[in-house]
């Protein structure tokens, strides 16, 4: 490679300060004795006590790790599925029109999105006479419906890429259609698939505005629960809470890069080896 | 394969196909009907024609998304240039540190920008103090620097929130480039320029588009940004919606909002696609 230009060293560290500049504050503010999110007053630790404290926060959060995990895993299986079988759809304009409704949740905005889910709900509470539906279900169904097209779009790729003479080898030799999905295209399509997994989780954990219209006031996620206190004036314990949660991320990221790099690494040995005994 | 596996696919997608038609199809003719009905549910135009005094707003909400976006883009591509002819770790960790800020929660790190552009705050403080010297030696009356509740202030939150959306498509598709190209202009006698010009730019369109579209439809549709950012003066066409849901419970003005907010977006959708020549798919 050239040298790197001034330029090609300088930018990057310009914009990294611009992403992680609130980030510092936010953090630096969690650690603040005073009560305020602007004037800095000394050093402690008793927001991350108050945390642990508060009911409301703690079950709002859990209340987004449920939501999240049940959500990524049905929308998982059934963008899966889905995936799948858009990818043997014999009929062109249907195999199209899906695929162009899988695109709208991904293009519309978020807040269109939401109201359109809010108006299906109460329009159907109205029609059978009920009030107070929006919770825990209509929650899950809306983060089910927006991760969708992100798995598909995510397992669809790989099964183009996955060789179709392999899965007739194996029912040539004896496996059912079935068996050679589960041994064959499935682990093929793995990587798709658990990428697909984590994006639908993160997408979950994260998203306000859509959560926003459709949770109604009884099932309260975390980014809910920290809009409602950014009405008012925010108190460094949602700093430190959001600080931990950035701790936990950041030392998965790290580990989950240093197991792949150690498997890659292992991988191009053991290839060199072979590679020398095949000679 | 053949038959067996065009009726296996159908069963294992219907319940998909059951779900898109449901919570996708549906919401959205929901949204027609209540656009054009009245409390009564008797077919009205009424809403569509309210929908004249927010001109403006859309008009502002169009034009800070466009200003946020082309931003975005002048900010990310060279960043994403940079990245993508960046050694395979370091690629590894600046793509890292460009995802991390997503799992901050973004209600929180614009509320923090709050704090750093406060008349009181971090940068304001700062940057007064540079300019209150340079005042005095002009000999001019200092007039202090205000940050927080400007168009700028919001610009800049859109800016600072969808910034990865854009670095990460353009990113990809210059990884993803034929660099054999790139050297076969060298050998034809091009400079650096000309192969960034007539190589890289046209070959990179594809991600600048996708990266384009989502940066813009969010900065379009957003609330939050502008009341924390914006204050009372910067009213965007998300706010208003976001009232007739949450506050006004005047559904029916609320959803033909949507409604021509999202006819709007479609048509800059279908424009952007025309401009890119690959078969339409999102590059994520």
């Amino acid at each position: 490679m050239k040298k790197k230009s001034l330029f090609a060293k300088i930018y990057p560290v310009l914009v990294f300060g611009f992403l992680y500049a609130p980030i510092a504050v936010l953090i630096l503010f969690s650690f603040n004795s005073g009560k305020s999110t602007a004037i800095f007053e000394g050093f402690s630790f008793r927001w991350y006590e108050e945390v642990f404290r508060d009911t409301a926060t703690l079950e709002a959060f859990k209340n987004t790790v449920i939501v999240a995990v049940v959500s990524a895993l049905v929308s998982t299986v059934m963008g899966t599925a889905a995936a799948i079988a858009i990818n043997n759809y014999k009929l062109k304009w249907f195999k199209q029109a899906t695929l162009t409704t899988t695109n709208i949740p991904m293009m519309n905005p978020d807040i269109v999105t939401g109201i359109s889910m809010m108006l299906l709900f109460v329009f159907i509470s109205a029609l059978f006479g009920k009030t107070g539906t929006l919770g825990f279900t209509t929650l899950t169904i809306a983060h089910v419906t927006f991760q969708l097209p992100y798995v598909i779009l995510n397992v669809l790729p790989k099964l183009r890429q996955t060789d179709i003479h392999l899965s007739e080898a194996a029912q040539d030799l004896g496996c059912t259609p079935i068996q050679s999905f589960f041994k064959v295209v499935l682990p093929q399509i793995m990587p798709g698939i658990l990428s697909g997994l984590m994006m639908a989780f993160t997408l979950s954990v994260d998203d306000f505005i859509i959560s926003y219209f459709v949770s109604g006031t009884t099932s309260q996620t975390l980014p809910i629960r920290i809009f409602s206190m950014t009405k008012k004036r925010v108190t460094p314990d949602m700093y430190a809470l959001s600080t931990l949660i950035f701790l936990a991320i950041l030392v998965l990221l790290v580990i989950s890069n240093v197991i792949t790099a150690k498997s890659e690494n292992k991988k191009q040995k053991q290839g060199s080896k072979k590679g020398g005994a095949l000679k | 394969m053949g038959k067996k596996s065009t009726l296996l696919s159908r069963v294992i997608g219907a319940p998909y196909i059951l779900w898109a038609v449901l919570f996708i199809i549906v919401p959205i003719g929901m949204v027609a009907y209540y656009a054009f009905t009245d409390a009564t549910g008797a077919f009205t135009f009424d809403n569509m024609l309210e929908i004249g005094k927010y001109t403006d707003t859309f008009l502002l909400s169009i034009w800070l998304g466009l200003l946020a976006t082309v931003i975005s883009l002048v900010i990310a591509y060279p960043l994403a240039y940079i990245i993508a002819n960046s050694g395979e770790n370091r690629q590894k960790i600046m793509m890292m540190l460009i995802m991390l800020p997503m799992w901050m929660n973004f209600l929180l790190r614009t509320y923090s920008w709050m704090t750093i552009l406060e008349d009181n705050g971090l940068l304001t403080t700062a940057l007064n103090s540079i300019i209150e010297p340079l005042f005095q030696a002009l000999g001019k009356e200092f007039e202090p620097i205000h940050l927080i509740n400007t168009r700028g202030a919001v610009v800049l939150g859109m800016v600072y929130n969808f910034l990865p959306y854009m670095i990460l498509p353009i990113y990809t598709v210059i990884l993803k480039m034929d660099r054999s190209l790139i050297e076969a202009a060298q050998d034809l006698g091009c400079n650096k320029l000309q192969v960034f010009k007539n190589i890289t730019i046209p070959l990179s369109l594809p991600g600048v588009v996708s990266g384009f579209t989502m940066v813009f439809v969010p900065s379009v549709s957003t609330f939050y940004i502008s009341q924390k950012l914006g204050g009372t003066g910067t009213t965007l066409i998300g706010d208003i919606i976001e009232t007739q849901f949450q506050t006004a419970n005047n559904f029916h003005l609320g959803a033909s909002l949507s409604f021509v907010l999202m006819i709007l977006i479609f048509i800059c959708l279908a424009v952007m696609n025309k401009f890119s020549d690959e078969d339409g798919e999102v590059i994520i």
